[in-house]
């Protein structure tokens, strides 16, 4: 266990580290956070004894840093600092073997069965056991790194210090290094503490964050009690937004920059929609961010192109993303820029209205076929079909995230009351219908004009969403019940 | 391993090599079966025995006293133009040489080791004050910084040390050849001087070649791997100021050995200071001791201070491995 005791150094009067006390357990990853000059670098000398602290104590295992011989420190404790050119060139074992410097002893001491075996080891968890007789500076500067971290490793000590172990790497390498110190960690308990430029990859790795600024700690705790927006914004002084990783339970950052996008006018009207027999299509000449529930580009991001698509009612859905993407790119658009959606309905008769108010006016689209209505509340097993009923709705505007799922629910209860109101029924229940069996649902914004932090059925916005769905899907029920009469 | 016995059995074959040609070539050939069989020719064995031999080893105690110094202060400072030469160490010493020669100092209990003590003192405190000063200019202590500083304490002591010849008046000529680095007509009492202080000096830095080996990853990452950085940095100042004092003080000035025999043996056997110390130490005296051989055969019968052979060799080298540090590549 590693302590650190109202801790205070800095170089000659002036005092960059504050009083800072906090401890590492056994086992677990600590990582050190904070802007350039916060103090990260003199915190780390601090810890690792090469700048003696004004004030305060490190403590391992409950003893003090001081009383430690220097080899017996450098057995407890392994420090990775930051890559440095040298003048002479050494072989990859030659550095990998002076982690063995603190394990020998007397003049003549020899190279025990023990330490070549810790050096082997080292070697092959870094990978860099081919390289053996290679002069480290004819690597490049992330196998060096990996050399650098296999030194550390063969000191096998308990206690890791790294000063951004993954500077100069490869986003592979930062993530092959990190997994190979991590697992490391946990076989060995190992007690890691690491410099971390990258918010995100910290957050990632290590079990706990300690954000530093001026020389004190703003936060320590667990990612999320540590990567949070405000203290991010105010330590680095950039707007940032949180978001959560799409795999693990950790906090993310992405950067907000503060050039804003073009400032020019840009609005979705009614009059550029294309609608033909194959398809209706939408296209925007800057980005819109969008939520869907779409074939291709589905969930949230930012997309030029919307494609609402006719497809045969015996259509082959089983392989449809891939289908679809080839049907994006045979058109001259990007599939990554494009959003797509099909149908069995005729796109002809998609309906696409532009509705007004103070702050500003939103566009909708629905095309609606109720062959397969469903009443959702009967939870009966059924086929899978190509969406029937697809709804856009397209506002110029800023929205919230919130604001995105309450316009898509306010979009979806719109369209259930404009199934009863055309008395959908449900074919196998014989109940009311409240959708069909794939509906889809797309709300997108300009992201530019008025902020409309909220989209409930009460606000402005949500009151033209909901109006207006009702309106479109009521009127795209007729012409679909009129084409099927013919 | 077999490269690492293959690089001991090569350099003291070259070592062993030089000595035979050291003791055999010269004004009076003398064939190499003088050496076991000194009855055979006892004039030849006794040019062989009390000229010769005396002046062949003290060559190579020089020499690789010079050597090893050198390549201790490369690793030491990261630095490959290090030598005592360069940093102005020999000129330290031969400061106090001088001195004890102008003064006729004598330190009771030290008799005939007075001189090589007081050199390996000026060595010591002009080493100290090359790097004092180096790094109040520079903290990170570059190459060139170091080699700068070298230049102008080497400059401002033999100005001293030209002062001190200025005001002596008989022995100029022999205080001006001893200052160009010479092993001629020292006989034995000048090998029992040296010998000494240049096995203790080698003992000790190879004691510390593998705090070596960590120091040229920088201080800090030495501290980091255990070594006591300031005991082994002044065990290795004081090492090399020994075998620097005890070199100038028998041989005067020779520059450049302790620079190019390090270099070579770091590149055709690697920089490991476990073996480059010894290494270099035995190449070290082979080297010396066929410059010396050359010193005095070349214009024969006069003899060429060997500080110019070893310049003559060194200088080129010195400029091809500034070329490749500053320019990168090999």
């Amino acid at each position: 266990m590693l302590q650190i005791e109202n801790i205070s150094g800095g170089y000659g009067d002036k005092k960059i580290v504050d009083s800072l006390s906090f401890q590492v357990e056994k086992g677990c990853m600590l990582g050190i956070l904070g802007p350039n000059g916060s103090g990260k670098s003199t915190l780390m000398k601090l810890i690792s004894g090469v700048l003696p602290p004004t004030d305060g104590e490190v403590r391992i295992d409950g003893r003090a840093l001081a009383d430690f011989p220097a080899k017996e420190l450098a057995r407890k404790m392994a420090v990775l600092p930051q890559l440095h050119a040298h003048a002479f060139s050494h072989t990859v074992r030659e550095t990998i073997s002076l982690g063995r410097y603190p394990h020998q002893s007397g003049w003549f001491s020899s190279w025990s069965e023990e330490d070549e075996a810790a050096v082997q080891e080292a070697m092959q968890l870094l990978n860099v056991s081919q390289y053996e007789t290679t002069l480290i500076e004819q690597m490049s500067g992330g196998e060096q790194q990996r050399v650098f971290v296999a030194q550390a490793l063969a000191q096998n000590a308990s206690i890791l210090l790294l000063d951004e172990p993954t500077n100069h790497l490869d986003i592979n390498h930062q993530k092959e290094l990190l997994d190979t110190i991590k697992k490391q960690a946990i076989e060995k308990e190992l007690t890691v503490v690491s410099i971390f430029h990258d918010i995100n990859l910290a957050a990632m790795y290590c079990d706990e964050l300690l954000l530093l600024d001026e020389g004190r700690i703003v936060r320590i705790g667990e990612p999320h009690e540590v990567v949070r927006t405000h203290d991010v914004e105010s330590v680095y002084k950039t707007r940032v937004s949180n978001h959560p990783h799409p795999e693990l339970p950790k906090p993310q950052i992405t950067l907000l920059p503060g050039v804003r996008r073009h400032a020019a006018e840009q609005t979705v009207r009614a009059c550029d929609f294309l609608v033909t027999p194959e398809f209706v299509v939408y296209q925007s000449e800057w980005p819109l961010k969008t939520v869907s529930s779409a074939v291709v580009n589905a969930g949230s991001g930012w997309f030029r192109n919307f494609i609402n698509r006719r497809v045969d009612a015996t259509y082959n859905i089983d392989n449809s993303y891939e289908e679809m993407v080839g049907y994006i790119e045979d058109s001259g658009l990007k599939a990554t820029d494009t959003v797509a959606m099909m149908t069995a309905v005729r796109t002809e008769h998609a309906i696409v209205r532009e509705y007004e108010a103070d702050f500003g006016t939103i566009v909708v689209s629905v095309t609606a076929g109720v062959g397969n209505g469903v009443d959702v509340s009967q939870a009966v097993s059924r086929e899978l079909r190509v969406g029937t009923i697809n709804t856009w709705i397209m506002v110029n505007g800023i929205l919230s995230d919130e604001a995105f799922i309450q316009a898509m629910i306010t979009a979806t209860e719109a369209k259930t009351k404009a199934l009863q109101h055309e008395e959908v029924i449900d074919p196998l229940t014989g109940t009311m219908a409240t959708g069909t069996s794939t509906d889809s649902c797309l709300v997108a914004a300009t992201q530019l004009g008025e902020a409309l932090p909220y989209a409930g059925p009460i606000t402005e916005v949500g009151k033209l969403i909901g109006a207006g769905v009702f309106e479109c899907t009521v009127e795209a029920i007729h012409l679909y019940r009129e084409a099927k009469k013919t | 391993m077999n490269k690492t016995v293959l690089a001991y059995l090569v350099s003291l074959f070259l070592l062993s090599g030089s000595v035979v040609l050291g003791v055999t070539v010269g004004t009076v050939p003398i064939s190499p079966a003088v050496i076991w069989n000194p009855s055979s020719d006892a004039m030849a064995a006794n040019i062989l025995w009390n000229i010769r031999m005396p002046r062949v080893v003290l060559a190579g105690l020089v020499g690789a006293a010079l050597a090893i110094a050198g390549a201790a202060f490369q690793g030491l400072l990261k630095n490959p133009l290090a030598d005592p030469y360069t940093l102005g160490v020999s000129s330290g010493a031969a400061v106090g040489a001088v001195m004890t020669l102008f003064f006729g100092i004598s330190i009771p209990f030290l008799g005939m080791f007075t001189l090589p003590v007081i050199s390996m003192i000026g060595a010591l405190i002009t080493m100290l004050a090359v790097m004092g000063f180096a790094r109040l200019v520079d903290r990170s202590m570059k190459m060139e910084t170091v080699i700068l500083t070298g230049i102008i304490f080497s400059s401002f002591l033999g100005s001293i040390i030209s002062l001190m010849i200025a005001l002596t008046g008989e022995e100029l000529r022999q205080i001006i050849g001893w200052l160009l680095g010479s092993v001629s007509m020292r006989g034995w009492p000048y090998v029992q001087m040296a010998l000494p202080f240049i096995l203790i000096g080698s003992f000790v830095l190879w004691l510390y070649r593998r705090e070596l080996n960590a120091m040229l990853f920088g201080e800090e990452r030495a501290q980091h791997l255990g070594v006591e950085v300031k005991k082994s940095k002044m065990a290795i100042l004081i090492g090399g100021s020994v075998l620097t004092g005890a070199a100038v003080a028998v041989s005067g000035t020779i520059g450049f050995v302790g620079l190019v025999v390090p270099h070579m043996t770091r590149l055709v056997w690697g920089s490991d200071h476990r073996h480059l110390l010894p290494l270099s130490f035995i190449n070290g005296a082979a080297l010396l001791i066929v410059c010396d051989l050359v010193a005095r055969m070349i214009i024969s019968p006069t003899e060429l201070p060997i500080g110019v052979i070893t310049a003559f060799i060194g200088a080129p080298i010195f400029a091809l491995i500034f070329f490749r540090q500053r320019r990168g590549g090999l």
